[in-house]
């Protein structure tokens, strides 16, 4: 993932809260999102994350806190003047429209001469691939071109700010996926500020410069998606974001740039002193986590690397591209999940195959 | 759904009287309005437009169907309006007693008429205001108002809220939204409201009797020739106007209202409508 263009922030979120009632749905959020970036507000719904957008957006006031665009506090300032635009969950595409009337709906404020008017339109149809469609009833476009017009239709007002209200939800997997892409190209050739709100991790992966996931109206951690990935700061992140074995550990030594743990099943290992995030000190971590790639499952004849501990396949499920094994390991109730990729000649092991599991420390993630 | 031809039979032999229940009256109407006699029984005695041409030389007549035109198209509007912010505010917003306040709004429609006309009747000789078309049409509003909420609900619980944010967003202003985007998708709705709640005002008879003054509307005048057996055929014609007047009404109407459903890509069946 590229780093956005500028690092100065577009947009400056100080200490927002919202509340409905006794209901808390922002409980003090803070963050800079920079110029020209991808930037995601990941999180499980009711984490206040469309709560935040429709604040920017301007279709809600925070109850404490400043919402600062493009240098200017939005306090008080309505939608219809704040240089956002909102692609809506639903589209929110005028039934009563044409395609083109639909996209030229809020140009039509500015009073162009009609030629020019047309060509605005025309353009940032082909903009969203749908060159020529001006002319078609809103209500004959199939789920993904309502996507495009809305996204036309917002991209026309050249706004600082493009937000995104879950927009793929409602589109099913494969057309989805291209639209992920599509979007992703479209935001790096127009260069606009996009904002998205999904609760698909993966999606955000995809797609995000930055990305803040947002629990119980938080933000618990603001990074890259590889850093997320990663890096995640608290074991609630790194289950929400892939999948996570997590065993109990606890410290035991520390010299020379490397603490040893004890850790569940594993046994006895050195980390380097760099994996720990900082400010945290070696006697607070309580557990370590492994992701299910950086493991793997010793087939036979085969030298794992790194270390390597006795197992036993308590169930396999073939993805075609690869299998997910779940292994028991000896000191541990729960089996751990390790993934494999099907490469030409390797087999898929049995239920109940013993085998042997090898990892390296270096993907040791820890945590208090 | 049927089980068997048998019970087909039986439900179609059901159906079929009771329309002719139901509209055989109807019919007797128009045959009435043409036949050569003032005495309304069978046999009929001859074809004649009499009837019909005597109704163009009635002032009295006019004069009625002139404040029926005002009371019904008042009221219509009227009740529109006030039944369109009622059911938005009804659909869109959250404020306290909101069950309570929806509930006497619609009280009228369950009371019977006779008491609103007798407690209206009271309370302006209490305030000491005088009769005229205007008491009738504030009388007519209270009762269409709900009618034209039940309809206008329909409409704005059918209108996506982010339609009018997107609108908003997109730079335009309130008003710019509501010309641009509420009032065209709520259209096929206002349409019916005005179109019921016209058609309740010009056949209100009970209300417009106690509360007019010296101008009367047509169903009081109505009645009031019905004193006269001899000018009763003169009333069958005017019926069958009225009756040409009610199905074209709602021919046009629905005919608008499927063209706007169908723009919007909807089934007009499924749309707020009448039929």
């Amino acid at each position: 993932m590229t780093a956005a263009k500028a690092e100065k922030p577009i947009i400056t979120l100080d200490g927002v809260t919202r509340s409905f009632g006794s209901v808390q749905a922002l409980r003090g959020v803070s963050a800079e999102i920079r110029e020209g970036e991808f930037f995601s507000l990941l999180g499980p719904s009711g984490c206040g994350k469309t709560t935040l957008l429709r604040m920017i957006a301007g279709f809600d006031e925070p109850t404490t806190g400043t919402i600062t665009l493009d240098g200017k506090p939005m306090a008080g300032i309505a939608a219809n003047h704040r240089p956002t635009n909102m692609v809506f969950q639903s589209y929110a595409i005028f039934p009563h429209l044409s395609v083109a009337d639909n996209v030229g709906y809020g140009l039509k404020k500015k009073r162009l001469p009609k030629a020019e008017y047309d060509r605005e339109v025309e353009e940032a149809l082909k903009m969203v691939s749908l060159g020529g469609y001006g002319p078609r009833a809103a209500h004959t476009l199939s789920g993904g071109q309502r996507q495009r017009v809305a996204l036309a239709r917002a991209l026309i007002m050249r706004p600082k700010v493009i937000l995104l209200d879950e927009p793929l939800s409602a589109l099913d997997k494969k057309l989805r996926e291209q639209m992920q892409i599509e979007l992703r190209r479209l935001q790096r050739s127009v260069g606009i500020t996009f904002i998205l709100v999904t609760h698909d991790q993966e999606e955000a992966l995809i797609m995000s410069d930055r990305i803040a996931v947002m629990f119980d109206g938080q933000i618990a951690q603001l990074d890259s998606p590889e850093a997320l990935y990663r890096k995640p700061n608290t074991q609630r992140v790194a289950s929400f974001i892939g999948v996570m074995n997590f065993l109990d550990a606890k410290a035991v030594g520390e010299k020379g740039g490397k603490i040893t743990l004890d850790i569940q099943a594993l046994g006895t290992l050195d980390i380097p002193a760099s994996a720990l995030p900082e400010g945290m000190r070696p006697s607070e971590i309580s557990r370590v986590g492994v992701r299910p790639e950086m493991m793997s499952v010793v087939m036979d004849g085969a030298k794992g690397s790194g270390h390597e501990i006795a197992a036993e396949i308590a169930e396999s499920e073939y993805y075609g591209d690869m299998t997910y094994y779940l292994v028991s390991l000896p000191g541990k109730d729960e089996p751990v999940t390790i993934s494999m990729r099907n490469t030409a000649g390797r087999a898929v092991l049995e239920p109940g195959s013993k085998t042997r599991v090898s990892f390296s420390p270096e993907s040791i993630v820890v945590f208090r | 759904m049927a089980k068997g031809p048998k019970k087909l039979d039986w439900l179609r032999g059901y159906a079929s009287i009771y329309m002719v229940f139901l509209y055989a009256p109807v019919i007797l109407l128009p045959i009435f309005a043409f036949n050569n006699s003032t005495v309304i029984a069978f046999p009929l005695k001859g074809f004649t437009t009499e009837w019909f041409s005597s109704l163009m030389d009635n002032s009295a007549l006019h004069d009625a169907l002139g404040n029926s035109m005002i009371v019904a198209v008042s009221t219509a509007m009227i009740s529109t309006l006030l039944g369109a912010f009622a059911a938005r505010a009804g659909v869109r917003y959250r404020f306290p007693a909101k069950r309570g306040i929806m509930g006497l709004i619609l009280l009228p429609l369950v009371l019977p008429e006779i008491i609103i006309a007798v407690s209206l009747l009271v309370l302006l000789m209490r305030l000491g205001m005088s009769l005229s078309l205007w008491t009738v049409i504030a009388g007519h509003v209270l009762v269409c108002v709900p009618f034209s909420i039940a309809v206008l609900n329909s409409a704005f619980a059918g209108l996506d809220q982010s339609l009018e944010e997107a609108s908003f967003d997109l730079g335009e202003t309130s008003w710019g939204t509501f010309k641009r985007v509420t009032f065209p998708l709520i259209l096929p709705g206002v349409i019916s409201s005005l179109l019921i709640t016209f058609t309740i005002s010009l056949d209100e008879f009970i209300i417009a009797f106690f509360l007019t003054g010296t101008d009367v509307t047509l169903p009081v005048y109505i009645w009031s020739q019905l004193r006269f057996p001899a000018k009763l055929p003169g009333v069958m014609a005017l019926g069958t106007l009225l009756l040409l007047l009610s199905i074209t009404l709602l021919i046009v109407a629905e005919f608008f209202r499927r063209r706007s459903a169908q723009r919007r890509g909807l089934d007009a069946s499924t749309t707020e409508g009448l039929i």
